[in-house]
């Protein structure tokens, strides 16, 4: 990419620390986005990579610590000006959250319409190419009910991009597709975040399609961040964490085993209590 | 030993109530500007009536027809004792403005749209589109919420005039039809005996009344519901529970009031 980039990066996360229900999830949690690049967050199931993206999108609130985007505290914003926030933000849920009450066409007009007083015939055009950048434009009159798992997160995905964000944040975009629909979404997060200039912050557990489309990865484990490099130093380390998920072992760092007494001991205590 | 379990448990219970009147107060006052929001956009709450309102009215048609005519027949049956089935027009158009006409629309109301109202919100936002909707930057509360509301609250009063119409449209066809009374006889005590300030507006002031509690309680329940298919399920029984005792309890409240004179 030869475009010129700000030196700053989009996203800073220092120090984070954030507990849920009184469980630590993050504990000096360090990271940073570049701007135009695409990061990749992984991690096992319950490391708290989705918590984490609700922290960067203001949903939640670090106990500790700061996460800046865009040079502004999200934290400690007011209301109106974190909402003036998200609207450059897009976010791509896992469930797509679409709009079960509106066709796919209103749905991806729905931010437009909330956010803008655009002429309607400006709405029109602006919708189909958005559609058109997903490959949907005749599914345009389908009600969500009617569409694959592999579609709704495309039309999500286009309705992430309708007010053109400066970033997107994508909660396992691979998870529960096809292998078909999984290469749709691989392709399509690579080209917008190239074509139309954005930043994209990946969460996932794939590592096949994370290491394809990444410009940095990081691993993040027990609370902070276990690893990160290029998808290249990923795949070469030595580190016996970074090799157990990146090659998918099932013993090794991580335990196979839930903790537990010692087997022999728990079977010669006899019945259950 | 029971009996300590059975009052510290009746305790509890009266706790949790009185906790989630706390909450929903709190949730109507953090409703109240978005509901002013709301108020501007027109188009949305004109479809939430058509949802809630125009689905309800079926339901209400056919109740109301029923209701009036068994007020007909019971009525007469009460009435030709003491020979003054002349009256029935009266008793029916009173019995539906006054009382049966806003309760219960309220109840089929809170049964048939009222649950629904609840189940939606619950459903958006167990299916993440109310977290979609605050990540696109568009806060629920006015968006999905006060439309639904507003719809709610408009619909009910409409709903009860359009049921206690009906009922007497019901009543006239079984008292004139089969009962053999004189029409103009049954219209003209109507005319004379129903007052427009004290009878139709007092209905009317219940209904209104009713309307708020009912779409309050709905979108409450809705908004709270774990987000869950259990959670929706048990915020819809809720919503139905907890707005037919509230209906009962209000009108008995308005009715003292009312028929005192304030």
């Amino acid at each position: 990419m030869d475009r010129p980039k700000s030196t700053e990066p989009l996203v800073a996360v220092r120090d984070l620390a954030f507990a849920r229900d009184g469980r630590p999830i993050f504990r000096d949690l360090n990271l940073t986005v570049e701007r135009g690049s695409v990061t990749a967050i992984m991690g096992g199931s319950g490391t708290g990579k989705t918590t984490l993206l609700s922290l960067i999108g203001g949903r939640l609130v670090p106990d500790r610590g700061t996460v800046e985007v865009a040079g502004e505290v999200v934290g400690s914003l007011s209301r109106k000006a974190l909402f003036g926030l998200r609207r450059r933000m897009g976010m791509l849920f896992q469930s797509s959250a679409l709009l079960t009450d509106l066709d796919v066409f209103e749905n991806v007009a729905f931010p437009m319409r909330e956010h803008t007083s655009l002429p309607e015939f400006l709405i029109h055009h602006l919708v189909l190419m958005k559609l058109e950048l997903v490959g949907l434009r005749g599914a345009r009159e389908l009600f969500p009910a009617e569409l694959s798992g592999g579609m709704s997160r495309r039309v999500a995905l286009a309705r992430a991009i309708a007010l053109d964000p400066m970033m997107v944040m994508y909660d396992e975009p691979f998870a529960g597709l096809d292998p078909i629909s999984m290469g749709v979404i691989v392709k399509l997060i690579r080209e917008l975040n190239d074509a139309l200039g954005m930043t994209s912050i990946v969460v996932t557990h794939d590592v096949v399609e994370a290491c394809g489309i990444a410009d940095y990865i990081y691993l993040v484990g027990d609370g902070r961040v276990i690893a990160q490099g290029t998808p290249a130093d990923m795949q070469e380390t030595d580190a016996p964490e970074v090799r157990q998920f990146m090659a998918g072992l099932p013993d090794g760092p991580v335990a196979f085993h839930y903790p537990a007494p010692g087997y022999l001991d728990d079977l010669l205590t006899g019945e259950r209590p | 030993m029971n009996w300590d379990l059975g009052i510290s448990g009746l305790g509890r219970r009266v706790i949790s109530g009185v906790g989630r009147l706390g909450r929903a107060t709190l949730f109507l006052v953090r409703l109240a500007p978005a509901l002013g929001m709301a108020a501007g956009r027109v188009r949305l709450i004109i479809q939430q009536i058509y949802m809630t309102g125009v689905l309800t009215l079926v339901i209400v048609l056919v109740s109301g027809a029923f209701v009036g005519m068994i007020l007909a027949l019971q009525g007469y049956n009460t009435l030709v004792r003491y020979d003054a089935q002349s009256s029935l027009g009266l008793l029916v158009a009173l019995s539906l403005t006054r009382e049966l006409g806003p309760v219960l629309t309220a109840l089929l109301f809170a049964g048939r749209a009222g649950s629904a109202l609840t189940a939606e919100i619950g459903l958006m936002k167990a299916t993440e589109q109310l977290d979609g909707m605050e990540m696109m930057a568009v806060d629920p509360l006015p968006r999905v919420v006060a439309p639904r509301f507003w719809a709610g609250w408009i619909a009910v009063p409409l709903l009860a005039m359009i049921f206690s119409a009906v009922g007497i449209i019901g009543a006239y066809v079984v008292a004139v039809g089969d009962l053999g009374l004189d029409g103009g006889v049954f219209w003209s005590q109507m005319q004379s005996g129903v007052s427009v300030s004290n009878d139709i507006i007092g209905g009317l002031l219940k209904s209104i009344v009713f309307g708020f509690v009912v779409s309050w309680i709905a979108v409450f329940e809705g908004y709270d519901a774990k987000p869950t298919s259990e959670g929706v399920s048990r915020a819809t029984t809720r919503t139905v529970v907890s707005s037919s005792l509230a209906i009962l309890a209000l009108d008995f409240i308005m009715t003292a009031f009312m028929l005192r004179g304030l």
